[in-house]
């Protein structure tokens, strides 16, 4: 049964001035699967991900979110649509409850901006949802607590949370693991395993050995460009990847492959 | 038995949080009767002024949005309110005020698309020379008198089937409705502040990329924030015109501005009682540096101890009296635990 | 609008761009590098101007090196202001937030304003000219126009590339353009970041009090003169963007040209349609012609 194609970036590019920082890219999501983006530094993987989520507008190429073309529109429509993201950068609501942080979030499902008599916090179509998002990024315990008191890897938890909360088919996520030590490498990865059957998600990481647990198909860019894309078997014996890797973190990836 | 209730219920009334505003209110409520008409005067300027804060308290405090032009709204709905009084009838109320906020808010709406294009300190700028250019279009044009302003021929009532309701030339009156509509205007911005709408503006302040990212079209909410408080600063405005009975040019200069800004940071940001009392701190300040009984004749001279006293407050109340509090018992709680 | 009229008011309208420069590229300048919004930058141009006045008998010396000597004295004070100003003030503002430095820099104004206020009182003062710079000087046949001014423009002009030549070409620029874009990077390689901040806000307000001396005989010597370059300066930093010379300059001319022919064509809302150009700049490009960093 093929899977349902949720994303798909048709030759997009990027100009900034004279640099060219994604040159035609393609790129699919489906549901289902777990979709790794990665490559060398400056190869243009957050350009292409601020593209595909709508913050930038693309120099060229086309984007299509359920077969509908977004690429003219602005990214909250897109995140409205079900196109939800993550940042690299912690973006949380430092200041807010756990709970809050998700709750507002939510609350882009259901704005009624114009309603100004009755209680945001008793809105209960939001606060459901953010209730169920804060359950699956497993931080029911910390509900009440102030979100900038949370551990580093509860944070990235957070941040995963705040996206769920929006209800998103499509699942950008921007370095999720970054600055996280095993423990909490292993339990994210267990939130995104969990993630799969509902959505299309795309994980842009360095972390090599997390990337060839959890994908099921890997794209690897260089310079702006897709050199690659394929099953994570297909990647590792690929030669252009390994030479613009120069025997890097993708040699090491069989040991990773020999635990599954 | 029924003294373990008693008892119960004074401890729930005294922690009631309503209570200091209450007995704010009600304060402001007896003052004409204890005041004398110097201080009455004095009092009533400064609840105009904290209905001009408060508007702008939705728009810095709550939306972090740094306007330092709001002071254009509240003299076009001033001249507004002057330009539409006719000559010989008392206006009516009940469509003069509601007018002269609407147009108090179509300016905001207007200036507030294009400032809102500009981000960060570029909207700062943007905003103060909207302001100037509002000053120019009343100073230099005879459309309302030019430098030297306009009367108020004759003042609003409210009138219903020809009994007069509300006869806006007593000065009592004028008091109590003014105290009326700033607690309106209160109540109002704390309904707004818990509503959705509340909510998404205070996220656009924390994290306005965030807000992007899950869905809120974030631009819209700012306009609607910056045309709220343009129209609420037209209350303000109307009042002003009211009871002065005059508007002139400078009621727009950007030393209105300045001291609107002034007022939020010296009461404390993002609070509404912050605003109110930011706006009796400044008038009592300037009313200390203008006297001539404590500074003799260098009370002329009033803005260079004002100016000294905003750098001083800025510096080290930066989050302002209502934060005093905390601040005090931080400071005093390691002499506690010493020695 | 005849030929002549129509060359003097191009003449007026350079003068006035190329004195607005000066004091929007300090502006720019201690924006784009210090990171702080300077309200009281208006004051500084306002000092100058009263300095001017209060060294009339050097300034306005009809023969001799009184006049370079005015100038020279202004530079200097102003240079050591500028760097006791940053030392003991500015410097304090950098970790604070935009409010926080408006309104701080806002409290500065009013200070300012008193202390001159109670040292030159508040009157309404000429400047004369000096000596061998008054008078008209035939131009092409056509016209005569002050040399005074013309002097005006021939020095703004000398310090625009001055400026320029200092940060294009020296160590110092680079660190300054480095900075505008970068101010952690600028640390990281060992610039003496503090001490880069001191000098380039002594120069800018040496620009302004420059800016003030020179036009104090055109524009004479009144209390409000320093709010109103202010808001203009905002403007022209506005429109050629935060942080540029070059956009300060093309800025500077622009606002120059559209005031001055306002004033001319339109005297009703002559002083409107400055902000009416920010306007349409604004809709075209938000963060001005030439944004840095």
């Amino acid at each position: 049964m093929p899977a349902e194609i949720l994303l798909e970036a048709t030759d997009v590019s990027r100009r900034f001035g004279g640099l060219l920082a994604v040159d035609c890219a393609s790129l699919t999501l489906a549901r289902g699967e777990v979709h790794a983006l990665i490559g060398t530094n400056g190869a243009g993987k957050s350009t292409l991900v601020n593209v595909l989520s709508g913050e930038i507008p693309a120099s060229g190429g086309s984007v299509r979110l359920s077969g509908r073309d977004v690429t003219r529109w602005p990214q909250p429509r897109r995140a409205r649509a079900g196109l939800g993201r993550s940042y690299q950068r912690a973006t949380i609501f430092a200041q807010a409850s756990v709970f809050e942080n998700c709750r507002l979030t939510a609350q882009a499902h259901c704005q009624r901006a114009y309603d100004l008599w009755s209680d945001a916090t008793r809105c209960s179509d939001a606060t459901r949802a953010a209730e169920q998002a804060i359950a699956r990024a497993n931080l029911s315990a910390q509900a009440r607590r102030v979100a900038g008191t949370l551990s580093h890897g509860q944070k990235r938890q957070l941040e995963i949370a705040m996206c769920l909360a929006t209800a998103p088919s499509v699942l950008l996520l921007d370095e999720p693991l970054a600055g996280m030590g095993p423990e909490e490498t292993d339990r994210m990865l267990l939130l995104l395993e969990a993630l799969k059957p509902g959505h299309a998600v795309l994980l842009v990481e360095h972390d090599m050995d997390a990337v060839f647990r959890i994908a099921d198909r890997i794209t690897v860019m260089v310079s702006g460009r897709v050199i690659a894309t394929g099953e994570p078997a297909a990647i590792r014996g690929n030669a252009d990847v390994q030479s613009a890797y120069l025997g890097e973190s993708v040699d090491d990836a069989p040991q990773a492959a020999a635990i599954d | 038995m029924k003294f373990r209730r008693f008892a119960i219920l004074v401890r729930q009334t005294s922690a009631w949080r309503g209570w200091p505003l209450a007995v704010a209110v009600v304060a402001l409520a007896l003052f004409p009767h204890v005041g004398g008409s110097f201080y009455v005067d004095l009092v009533l300027t400064t609840m105009i002024l904290s209905i001009f804060a408060l508007s702008l308290e939705l728009l810095v405090g709550r939306t972090g949005l740094v306007s330092f032009g709001h002071a254009a709204f509240f003299g076009i709905a001033a001249y507004a309110t002057a330009l539409l009084s006719p000559s010989s009838q008392p206006p009516s109320l009940a469509w003069l005020l509601p007018a002269v906020v609407a147009i108090a808010a179509l300016a905001a709406l207007a200036i507030g698309a294009f400032c809102l294009r500009a981000r960060g300190v570029y909207f700062i700028m943007v905003t103060l020379a909207f302001a100037q250019m509002t000053y120019f279009v009343f100073h230099d044009t005879k459309l309302a008198g030019g430098t030297d302003g306009m009367y108020l021929n004759v003042k609003p009532l409210l009138a219903l089937d020809g009994d007069t309701l509300v006869d806006l030339r007593n000065p009592r009156t004028f008091y109590y409705a003014t105290l009326v509509l700033l607690v309106l205007v209160y109540a109002l911005l704390a309904t707004i502040g818990r509503s959705r709408f509340g909510h998404a503006l205070a996220g656009i302040r924390a994290n306005e990329q965030r807000m992007r990212a899950a869905g809120f079209s974030t631009y819209g909410y700012k306009l609607a924030a910056f045309t709220l408080a343009g129209g609420l600063a037209g209350v303000a405005g109307f009042l002003h015109a009211v009871k002065d009975g005059f508007v002139s040019p400078e009621i727009l200069a950007w030393h209105q501005s300045g001291a609107v800004l002034l007022m939020l940071i010296l009461g404390g940001i993002g609070t509404l009682r912050g605003a109110v009392l930011g706006a009796f701190a400044f008038v009592l300040m300037k009313e200390l540096f203008q006297s001539e009984a404590l500074f003799g004749a260098f009370a002329k001279h009033w803005q260079l101890p004002l100016g000294l006293a905003v750098i001083a407050c800025v510096a080290l109340m930066p989050k302002g009296i209502v934060a005093l509090p905390t601040q005090l018992r931080r400071f005093r709680a390691p002499l506690l635990h010493a020695g | 609008m005849d030929l002549a009229v129509f060359l003097v008011q191009c003449l007026n309208a350079v003068q006035y761009g190329l004195l607005l420069f000066l004091v929007a590229s300090g502006l720019t300048l201690i924006f784009g590098i210090l990171g702080v919004i300077n309200l009281a930058h208006g004051s500084f141009y306002m000092i100058g101007a009263y300095l001017a006045y209060a060294l009339a008998p050097l300034f306005a010396a009809q023969s001799g090196g009184g006049f370079p000597a005015a100038l020279a004295i202004g530079v200097v004070l102003s240079i050591v202001f500028g760097y006791v100003l940053e030392w003991v003030f500015v410097s304090y503002l950098y970790e604070r937030d935009h409010l926080q430095q408006v309104l701080m820099t806002y409290g500065l104004i009013l200070v300012f304003e008193e202390l001159r206020s109670i040292a030159l009182g508040d009157d309404v003062h000429g400047v004369a000219v000096p000596g061998w710079l008054a008078g008209s000087v035939p131009l092409g046949g056509v016209m005569t126009y002050p040399v005074y001014r013309l002097f005006m423009s021939g020095v703004c002009l000398l310090v625009a590339l001055a400026l320029y030549a200092v940060i294009a070409r020296t160590r110092v620029g680079m660190a300054i353009r480095a900075g505008a874009s970068n101010r952690e990077m600028v640390q990281a390689l060992g610039v003496d970041i503090r001490l880069l901040y001191r000098i380039v806000f002594a120069a800018g307000v040496a620009l302004a009090v420059f800016a003030g001396m020179l036009a104090a005989p055109v524009t004479s010597v009144y209390p409000g003169m320093g709010n109103q370059v202010l808001i203009v300066s905002f403007v022209v930093v506005v429109i050629g963007g935060i942080g540029s010379i070059r956009g300060a300059l093309l800025a500077s001319l622009l606002v120059g040209f559209v005031d001055t022919f306002g004033n001319v064509l339109v005297p009703q809302i002559a002083g409107v349609l400055v902000y009416v150009l920010m306007a349409v700049i604004l809709l075209w490009r938000p963060e001005g012609l030439f944004r840095t960093g």
